[in-house]
């Protein structure tokens, strides 16, 4: 392979869009090549930077106010970024701190709806979730030591977070935080992938019930939602929903393994 | 003035075909649904293509009266990619021969990232940083702006890429190649000389 050719093949080496064959190649002078080798690095430094700079911007609100306005259905809709509930509420179920004994007892299937307390739940995460990133106060204790985050919880809640380490899987611990959804206090376990941060906020379930995680996008964010062994857990991130989705695969399948 | 005016109204009637076009509530509320989470990523984009905010916020308004209106004909998958080929459409064709294909510097003495919001003193440097990014960035030619735009902020793979400005996955490889050699020019002047 010719400087030529590599200097070209290169970028796509390191957005990781080469087959293994060609990237081989691309490898193979790069290990023989001091200029090419000097470049990639620049390459990969300069990306690394672009990638941790916040290069994104904010639609304006008023922006955002005007589509929202222009969409027709938006005349039933209170004029708060929170949609209010469309269908009509079965279960007031899946809020924090919310009774849902009766349900439970009863053993009625727990069917999971959007409702009114839902939303405002959300909202609670989604300005939780922009507090601790804007404030810079992601975390009460900071250590990516899951033996250092989890004690911290101890009496400070009523439940004990499970805090798996999931730098394997290419998630980072970096701390947890108390933190209050819908007037209840929860915990408030930070991952790391790349630049985006991952809240995952963790409160006591209603019940024993494993709830299968479900996704929503809500203001840009994205976020899972499940409930397993007694615990409610949801994560929020402007991570893709998709690597969010694995977030939450490998998360249980880390507790399952039993670390 | 005269051109504040001429926006408004623009505006006033895109709200009107907006709101007549569409009668059904369900497919609208879908669209909600889908299409508003990614607001921000539609203005990023529409925002370095057209390095002017109000021209941004027209052409996003007017990507999202066009999708709404074009529903019909998203066949499911990643939304993203559809309202990026939409806005990049109209910054091409409405809004934007003048500045999109010219590639002076931006006529505004209104800096790209003025909207930046309150910066922590433990981030100024970083902020910096992004500042001076962001600027490198919009300086650069547009069919190189769009490429690194989409690639390293929005975070888009080639093929995604490539069905969005209509070229083979190879022309975005080489797109990418040239844009970041560009940026890396600035990049290395930068550090050594100092930037403002």
């Amino acid at each position: 392979m010719t400087c030529e050719e590599a200097s070209v093949l290169l970028h796509a080496l390191i957005d990781g869009e080469l087959d293994a064959g060609h990237a081989r190649e691309v490898e193979t002078h790069v290990a023989g090549c001091a200029r090419c080798a000097a470049e990639i690095a620049q390459y990969r430094e300069m990306r690394q930077a672009m990638r941790s700079a916040n290069l994104r911007l904010a639609a304006p609100q008023a922006l955002r106010s005007r589509i929202e306005a222009a969409l027709p259905s938006s005349s039933v809709l209170a004029p708060t970024p929170t949609p209010t509930p469309t269908r009509r509420s079965l279960l007031q179920g899946f809020a924090l701190g919310t009774v849902l004994s009766a349900v439970a007892a009863s053993g009625a299937v727990f069917v999971v709806m959007r409702t009114a307390q839902d939303d405002q739940v959300l909202g609670d995460v989604v300005s939780a979730h922009l507090r601790s990133l804007q404030a810079d106060h992601l975390a009460d204790v900071l250590s990516s030591d899951q033996h250092t985050v989890k004690p911290w919880f101890n009496g400070r809640l009523d439940v004990a977070p499970p805090v798996p380490d999931l730098t394997a899987q290419g998630f980072t611990l970096l701390g947890g935080r108390l933190d209050y959804i819908d007037g209840q206090p929860v915990a408030a376990i930070v991952y790391k992938r790349r630049q985006h941060v991952i809240n995952l906020f963790v409160a006591a379930a209603p019940n024993p019930n494993h709830t299968p995680a479900r996704g929503e996008a809500i203001q840009g964010f994205n976020t899972q939602r499940w409930s397993d062994q007694g615990l409610r857990f949801i994560a929020i991130s402007d991570l893709a929903s998709d690597e969010l989705r694995e977030f939450h695969s490998k998360f249980e399948a880390t507790l399952r393994a039993g670390t | 003035m005269m051109l504040a005016g001429r926006r408004r109204s623009h505006r006033i009637r895109n709200v009107r075909t907006m709101k007549s076009d569409v009668h059904d509530p369900e497919r609208a509320r879908r669209f909600r649904d889908i299409a508003l989470p990614h607001l921000d990523e539609v203005y990023t984009l529409a925002r370095y293509l057209l390095r002017n905010t109000a021209d941004a916020e027209d052409a996003v308004q007017e990507c999202y009266l066009r999708a709404l209106k074009h529903f019909d004909t998203f066949r499911g998958g990643a939304i993203r990619p559809w309202l990026f080929a939409i806005v990049r459409n109209v910054c091409h064709s409405t809004y934007a021969q003048r500045r999109f294909s010219g590639d002076e510097p931006s006529e505004e003495a209104q800096p790209l990232w003025s909207e930046a919001s309150e910066t922590p003193e433990a981030h100024v440097l970083r902020q910096r940083d992004e500042e001076s990014i962001r600027q490198m960035v919009s300086e650069l030619p547009g069919q190189f702006r769009e490429a690194i735009v989409l690639r390293e902020i929005n975070d888009l793979s080639y093929q995604e890429i490539a069905d969005i400005i209509g070229a083979p996955v190879g022309t975005v490889m080489s797109r990418l190649a040239r844009a970041r050699a560009m940026l890396r020019t600035a990049w290395l002047s930068a550090e050594t000389e100092g930037r403002p």
